[in-house]
């Protein structure tokens, strides 16, 4: 890809034929200019509907009609490709579909960027890429998953009728539910079975001197398969470019930020400063803190001194649920001088930091509180820590123990270590959540600490005040996105801004305790 | 029986020998080169060794034929493993840049071995074989031989008697030597249909549809499954076997045939009763009616050892390797003459380095040619050499295995030619 500043040839090929079909194999990286805010726009639209693509994965039965109907509202919302109503021709085509396309192509290949980087954030954008894609693929009709097959060069051969009677019992044998007039109706692609090892896996189909014959129902298997391969090939080769792409500096703090971005509310607008007071604390913390916070502020109380790491992710988390910087100042003093500290090195060594944390030193830029994902992802803790995420970071057997000592019932911790293996930490949280506020189902997607503080406090009777102003920073930022490209600029730049300067001052200034 | 005069103490006076003048490096050399197509293929090969005392070496490997000769003379290895191709000269592994060093293509290799089966075999266990459990071998190697060509493709297969209790598989093939981890893996389950360790009763379970594999598999253990089963190890026999085998039927038909047991002694008479009391059931009941199938496939199908076959490092006895505790040679099997097969006369090492002192009639008409043929040394001694396991009976087994060799060199010269073509060399 090339930025505004150098002049490249622009791809000749025709718009009709770049994007024939709403959806793709990404096999061929876009080749035009595009404009920094169109980069971060498309990038940060991508971002958010792959996290709906992972929310809905994981609250619902894939491809079932509500996970269908919401994903499709979705891509809707966000201009993203889908498949239209049969009858409506007209819209497969023209400039308004043509711009969804390019999106898409654009932003899948901006977010192979960000997600290249390491294991963890190669698996999840590999996931949820081929979540999207199959169901994109299931969308079609069988005519027209063989035509985009044909399209991409995937000639999976099928068989004759000659072919197929010969080898009717076999077929029928080898397919589950598949019976002589199916074979007979239906295509059978022959596949060496290199190509097939979830079906031969399962002995699932028929071999025959290698190859594997396969009814086209299971065909998307095999798709989804090769996808995923390709993918998966693609974002190794990435990776190894990732140094040259770096070394541009107008890209580097926006793949960062993206890489750790929480797409939506940063709790950094405080509507509620000062409408806490410092010795609620203590009680909040068993009622309204997610375990992260809960964790941080015992361990704060019982030593009397967290490293960095933790002062960071507690810090800004008190920030975001409405302390002021005065009692901020306080509620460190007073809990370090118990310890080891003494009053003069307290606002020698720490003071400073905290006041940085408000903008109030050095850049002035105003930190915004971690999101989950933030906290799962990036800087694990290790020997001394409290900060992390308990459900990410904790070995099991504590976590049990630590929920149990916070009287979770032990259907309940079973089954939050169910998910916890199952990677869904967010999930594990928001199941701690239901399970300490005693409701069947949270009505909101967990993704951040203060939300989780904020949906608390709402339950418990918090009231009104607390859900309008909840709602109002996410309506400003929504009004914001459908103005226009420019007003979601400003909102996207500004936190690109926050999260890279985050991100690259705190690591150099700050010093381990 | 010449087993009988192998003594495992002997073996520091029988290895230098056997490495000296009947272990055929030759064909070996030829084996790993696969035809030259790929460089370094022989080179970067891994071979291990274990060494007197239990000393074990890895990442062995060797330039050229007569490097591997000299190393195994001198170090006269008890066994002898081989290992992947890997990326560069495994013998130089930790000179090469951590995690550049990999392990590259390998032959897919099976391991059927007959401790596996002490669950279903009354007449031996652990390390003990005998000719009427040695029927299980020819039913697996039938079974899996039928299903590698077949159904996989593969046409280069060999098999070779480990030399105690069990045959390893070697499938040569380019395609099969390619295989990434998950595709060995996914063979292997496909092959596999008794599951299950100790606990576990019922260790095969048939639903519907039944794929072809398993219905082509059933078809061989029907063959030998009156002899094998019901003559030779006496399933329907004793009240204990009886019982073990009535733990795998439902229970409703349970009760029922050990009613029927009662009144009928006779195994092949049981047996039909089971079978008759299955089809029964196949025509009434939606789930549990194969268990007549169920049974043989349990008391006879094949148990793969899925570790061996799933990685590409994997070391596997190599072929013409000794075994230390018995003394025979792993020689290749003939499949064509499975059923002739017999593991107790396999040649000893012990055997064949007695056979090689005898002298043999038309040996002195042998002599004279050679001081005839005196022009080339180096010729006369591989000549030498081959007319020295052609006196054993070591020369079968080899004659077989250059058989299997020209079956597959057939197929390198084609890829040669493509090559050289590719490369436009003339």
């Amino acid at each position: 890809m090339q930025f505004g500043g150098r002049k490249k040839k622009i791809s000749t090929i025709p718009q009709s034929e770049l994007y024939g079909q709403h959806l793709q194999f990404y096999g061929q990286p876009p080749l035009e200019n595009i404009s920094l805010s169109e980069f971060e726009t498309f990038a940060a639209e991508r971002l958010k509907l792959l996290k709906t693509v992972e929310n809905l994965g994981v609250s619902h039965v894939k491809l079932t009609d509500p996970y269908r109907r919401k994903l499709e509202s979705q891509l809707k919302a966000l201009n993203f490709p889908y498949r239209p109503d049969a009858d409506d021709k007209k819209s497969q085509s023209g400039p308004i579909e043509y711009e969804k396309r390019r999106k898409d192509h654009i932003s899948h290949f901006i977010l192979r960027l960000a997600y290249c980087q390491t294991e963890d954030l190669r698996r999840w954008f590999i996931q949820q890429e081929v979540d999207l894609f199959r169901f994109h693929f299931t969308e079609l009709v069988p005519k027209q998953q063989l035509a985009f097959l044909h399209k991409n060069n995937l000639h999976y051969d099928t068989i004759s009728s000659e072919e197929k009677t010969a080898l009717k019992d076999q077929l029928i044998n080898s397919s589950f539910g598949v019976s002589g007039i199916k074979v007979m109706e239906h295509e059978f692609y022959k596949v060496p079975f290199q190509d097939a090892l979830d079906l031969v896996r399962l002995r699932k189909v028929y071999l025959k001197q290698g190859y594997a014959y396969i009814p086209h129902q299971d065909i998307v298997t095999i798709v989804l398969n090769d996808f995923r391969t390709r993918l998966s090939k693609a974002l190794a080769l990435t990776a190894r470019s990732l140094p040259a792409v770096h070394s541009d500096e107008r890209l580097q703090p926006l793949l960062n930020h993206l890489s750790h971005a929480y797409v939506g509310q940063d709790y950094s607008i405080q509507k509620n400063v000062g409408k806490i007071s410092l010795d609620q604390i203590d009680s909040l913390s068993g009622k309204s803190f997610p375990l992260c916070m809960r964790q941080l502020h015992q361990s704060l109380r019982e030593n009397h001194h967290l490293r960095h790491g933790g002062r960071m992710q507690y810090g800004l988390f008190l920030k975001g649920i409405g302390l002021s910087l005065e009692q901020a100042l306080q509620f460190w003093k007073m809990e370090f001088i118990r310890g080891k500290v003494d009053a003069d090195k307290f606002d020698k060594a720490y003071a400073y930091s905290i006041r940085h944390m408000f903008g109030k030193e050095g850049k002035r830029t105003d930190y915004t509180p971690y999101s989950c994902m933030k906290v799962i992802l990036s800087n694990p803790p290790s020997q001394g820590d409290h900060h992390g995420c308990p459900f990410r970071h904790s070995d099991p057997e504590l976590l049990k123990q630590k929920l149990q000592v916070y009287k979770v019932s032990p259907s309940g911790i079973n089954q939050i270590l169910e998910l916890v293996k199952g990677m869904h930490y967010q999930l594990a949280c928001q199941k701690y959540f239901e399970l300490t506020h005693n409701i069947e189902d949270s009505s909101f997607s967990l993704n951040h600490p203060n939300q989780y503080f904020l949906e608390s406090q709402k339950l418990l009777g918090g009231g009104k005040d607390i859900k309008r102003e909840m709602d109002a920073p996410q309506r400003s930022q929504e009004n914001s996105a459908s103005k226009g490209s420019t007003g979601t600029q400003e909102v996207a730049a500004n936190t690109s801004q926050h999260l890279a300067e985050m991100t690259e001052d705190l690591e150099s200034f700050f010093q381990e305790a | 029986m010449p087993s009988s005069d192998y003594d495992p103490a002997s073996l520091p006076d029988l290895l230098p020998l056997y490495y000296r003048r009947l272990f055929p490096f030759s064909q070996y050399y030829r084996w790993l080169s696969y035809g030259g197509v790929q460089k370094n293929y022989f080179q970067n090969r891994e071979f291990s060794f274990t060494l007197k005392d239990d000393i074990y070496v890895r990442y062995q490997s060797f330039s050229m034929q007569n490097e591997l000769e000299k190393e195994m003379q001198k170090m006269n290895p008890y066994k002898i493993d081989v290992g992947a191709v890997y990326s560069h000269r495994p013998s130089q592994h930790n000179t090469v840049k951590s995690g550049t060093f990999q392990a590259l293509e390998k032959e897919l290799v099976f391991d059927i071995d007959m401790t596996d089966y002490d669950d279903v075999r009354s007449c031996c266990s652990a390390a003990d074989i005998c000719s009427k459990c040695w029927t299980l071998m020819t039913i697996a190697i039938r079974i899996l031989d039928r299903a590698l060509q077949d159904d996989f493709g593969f046409q280069h297969r060999l098999w070779v008697y480990s030399g105690r209790r069990g045959v390893h598989c070697w499938v040569c093939d380019e395609a099969a030597r390619k295989l990434s981890v998950a595709a060995r893996s996914a063979v292997t389950e496909y092959l596999s249909l008794v599951k299950g360790g100790d606990e576990t009763i019922k260790k095969v379970v048939l639903t519907e549809p039944i794929h072809p594999f398993i219905s082509k598999s059933l078809e061989v253990v029907k063959e030998y499954f009156s002899r094998y089963a019901l003559h030779d190890q006496d399933l329907m026999g004793s009240k204990e076997s009886v019982e073990k085998v009535l733990a795998l039927v439902p229970e409703d038909a349970r009760s029922y045939l050990q009613q029927e047991f009662e009144k009928e002694k006779k195994p092949e008479k049981r047996w039909k009763l089971i079978k008759e009391e299955a089809l029964r059931k196949q025509s009434t009941a939606k789930k549990g009616q194969y268990f007549e199938n169920e049974i043989m496939l349990q008391y006879c199908y094949p148990r793969l050892d899925a570790n061996v076959s799933k990685g590409v490092n994997h070391l596997l006895k190599s072929p013409f390797s000794v075994h230390p505790k018995t003394g025979r040679i792993s020689v290749p099997i003939d499949v064509s003459e499975l059923d002739k097969f017999d593991p107790f006369s396999v040649p000893t090492i012990s055997l064949i380095c007695e056979e090689l002192d005898r002298p043999r009639p038309g040996e002195e008409k042998e002599k004279l040619e050679d001081a005839k043929e005196k022009a080339d040394e180096k010729d006369a001694i591989e000549k030498r050499k081959s007319r020295d396991y052609k006196r054993t009976s070591l020369a079968k087994y080899i004659k077989y295995f250059d058989q299997f060799l020209d079956g597959m060199a057939r197929s390198w010269k084609g890829e040669r030619l493509r090559n050289s073509d590719l490369q436009k060399e003339f």
